[in-house]
């Protein structure tokens, strides 16, 4: 039947290009024959030429069915036939060009998405590409936005993707990437993951079903300015490009800067220090807009971050080497999601809270989000485990971004599941 | 923990080859931290329960390629910003991750986590004698502190002989 389709499409052109032949009224039976004397029946049937049967599966033996295609003006005198006979059929396919003109009209749709989507997803870009590339995903689909939700140090927009398909301030997701400059893997992945979910929504039943009643917002370059610099001048650059008073050193971790344990062990008051976690909490702009931006919103369910590099799937706390209260439910949804990752290509994610896993980090953007509320907060570290780290080769971005999507679709499951 | 002198770990570790997927050989290991001292290496001892892959070809035709060059060999930003590795430097590469595990070791406490982030830069020096030696600028990348700090590193490598760190 696969090949008879291709079979089919391929005269159907032929045939539309040459004004010869069309497949309006054409109907497929598929017959059930009960004993040899049936199967002669239709034997018969299909030494009749003039009638032009075209059998997709042949009559052979009774307990094989047998699948015919019927032209229009011969359709009714069969049924009256096989009905006369005794003999059982359902109706395949009620009318074939329209079968056919919906995979016509399919293909050219993917053909299209196909010539515009020129953007390679397995290759790393720079904050103009990106910014380009979220343009023309907003542009494409109907369903996803460009929102600026405020701007870096340096004056940078801040671009989330929303992801809504309609309601009012529904219930939400929060994914970022990229707070840290140099895990490239992240914002590379982050986009991937866009692309994937707006082009698989209304083919993928999860995805379907997350964004009929969710709505998502994408943030793939949390940090620009510091994005900018790790192209320009330091690859390893991790922190924000502010400047810092009375210090010749520059930025501040953002990851440090959230007011959750702000300022306690597992940050440095150094301001040379990678872990600096600056003046005050939410000092940093890039931390501000979010902090500001989720609290408007009111209405986040899930808060979840992606980082490089060390393999790792985390949830509360960093701040404290305590278990947060719903240490069973994340642990074991952590579990699952872990388990996603690895079915893909058997790459193992650690799981366990932030202090135990890695090590204790204060002022993190995950305890914020839990401590206010948010009760499924989660940090992802991708790959690898250490033999390229920061520097993970082009090839690998679209295996991680396709793993970590999986343990990502597993947690925004249950919380839409737990949110209904 | 042992008592004024400091704590022993002890380890099982399994070698996976980086060149030959799937061919693993177990180890196994005895860490000792000093106790209170920042400024000496722990103690290490390791025992390789099974047979390492010969690499005398390719360490030959290694040599033999260095040894020929006419200008001392430069290169840095190894891998490239895209994780890119050119061929011919590998062996380069690796060497550099040997020269990282002695820089490594000299270093570790009970707090530290340290991976080779990149090599910045290196430089062949021609040498008299047999060595090939190679001035390193490794970065360093301690997970706990998140610091990349680069560190000068002296290899000087024989077929034979394998390498030593010099400094």
């Amino acid at each position: 039947p696969g090949n008879m389709k291709l079979i089919l499409i391929f005269s159907a052109l032929i045939g539309a290009s040459l004004c010869l032949e069309t497949f309006v009224g054409h109907q497929v039976l598929r017959i059930k024959t009960k004993n040899e004397e049936e199967v002669k029946q239709l034997q018969l049937l299909e030494s009749l030429e003039h009638l032009e049967l075209d059998f997709w599966i042949n009559p052979s033996a009774p307990a094989l069915p047998v699948d015919v295609r019927i032209p229009a003006v011969s359709v009714q005198s069969v049924k009256a036939f096989l009905e006369s006979q005794g003999i059982e059929y359902s109706i395949l396919i009620e009318d074939l060009q329209d079968v056919l003109d919906k995979e016509k009209q399919d293909m050219a749709e993917s053909a299209q998405r196909q010539r515009s989507s020129s953007f390679d997803f397995g290759a790393y870009h720079t904050l103009d590409d990106i910014n380009k590339e979220l343009d023309h995903l907003a542009s494409e689909y109907s369903f996803v936005e460009k929102i600026q939700i405020g701007e870096s140090y340096e004056k940078r927009p801040l671009y989330v993707l929303k992801f809504s398909t309609g309601g009012s301030n529904r219930p939400a997701i929060w994914l970022d990437a990229g707070i840290h400059s140099r895990e490239w893997v992240t914002q590379a992945s982050a986009l991937w993951i866009a692309n994937k979910i707006a082009s698989d929504y209304g083919t993928d039943a999860s995805i379907t079903s997350l964004l009929d009643k969710m709505d998502l917002f994408l943030l793939p370059v949390a940090n620009p300015d510091g994005f900018v610099y790790t192209h320009t001048s330091n690859r390893m650059w991790r922190k924000t490009r502010s400047k810092i008073p009375g210090s010749i050193c520059v930025g501040v971790d953002p990851n440090r800067n959230w007011d959750a344990g702000f300022g306690g062990p597992g940050a440095s008051n150094k301001p040379c220090s990678d872990s600096y976690h600056g003046p005050s909490a939410n000092s940093e702009v890039e931390v501000k807009s979010v902090v500001d931006f989720i609290k408007n919103h009111g209405n986040f369910k899930a808060f979840l971050t992606l980082h490089s590099y060390s393999q790792l799937l985390m949830y509360p706390y960093g701040y404290k080497c305590t278990r947060p209260d719903d240490f069973a439910e994340l642990e074991s949804l952590g579990r699952a999601a872990a388990n996603s990752i690895r079915s893909l290509y058997g790459t193992t994610f650690q799981v366990g809270t932030i202090c135990k896993t890695i090590y204790q980090a204060s002022g993190g953007s995950i305890d914020w989000s839990y401590d206010n509320g948010i009760k499924y907060s989660f940090a992802f570290e991708l790959r690898d485990t250490g033999r390229y780290g920061f520097l993970l080769p082009a090839n690998q971005i679209i295996p991680a971004a396709k793993e970590t999507w999986l343990g990502l679709k597993k947690i925004m499951e249950h919380v839409r599941d737990k949110s209904s | 923990d042992i008592d004024d002198v400091g704590h022993k770990y002890y380890l099982e570790l399994e070698l996976e080859d980086v060149l030959d997927r799937g061919r693993s050989v177990s180890c196994t290991a005895e860490v000792l931290y000093h106790l209170g001292s920042t400024t000496s290496a722990p103690d290490v001892q390791v025992t390789v329960q099974g047979e390492l892959r010969s690499t005398e070809e390719a360490d030959k035709e290694f040599y033999n390629r260095i040894r020929s060059l006419e200008k001392e060999l430069v290169a840095e930003n190894i891998p490239d910003s895209h994780g890119n590795v050119p061929p011919e430097l590998e062996p380069i590469h690796l060497l550099a991750w040997v020269a990282s595990g002695y820089v490594i070791w000299q270093n570790s406490t009970e707090n530290t986590k340290f991976h080779l982030a990149q090599v910045k830069h290196v430089k062949q020096v021609k040498r008299s004698d047999e060595d090939l030696q190679f001035d390193y600028v490794v970065l360093l990348h301690e997970m706990v502190s998140q610091e990349v700090l680069p560190w000068q590193v002296t290899v000087l490598w024989h077929p034979q002989r394998g390498a030593r760190v010099s400094q």
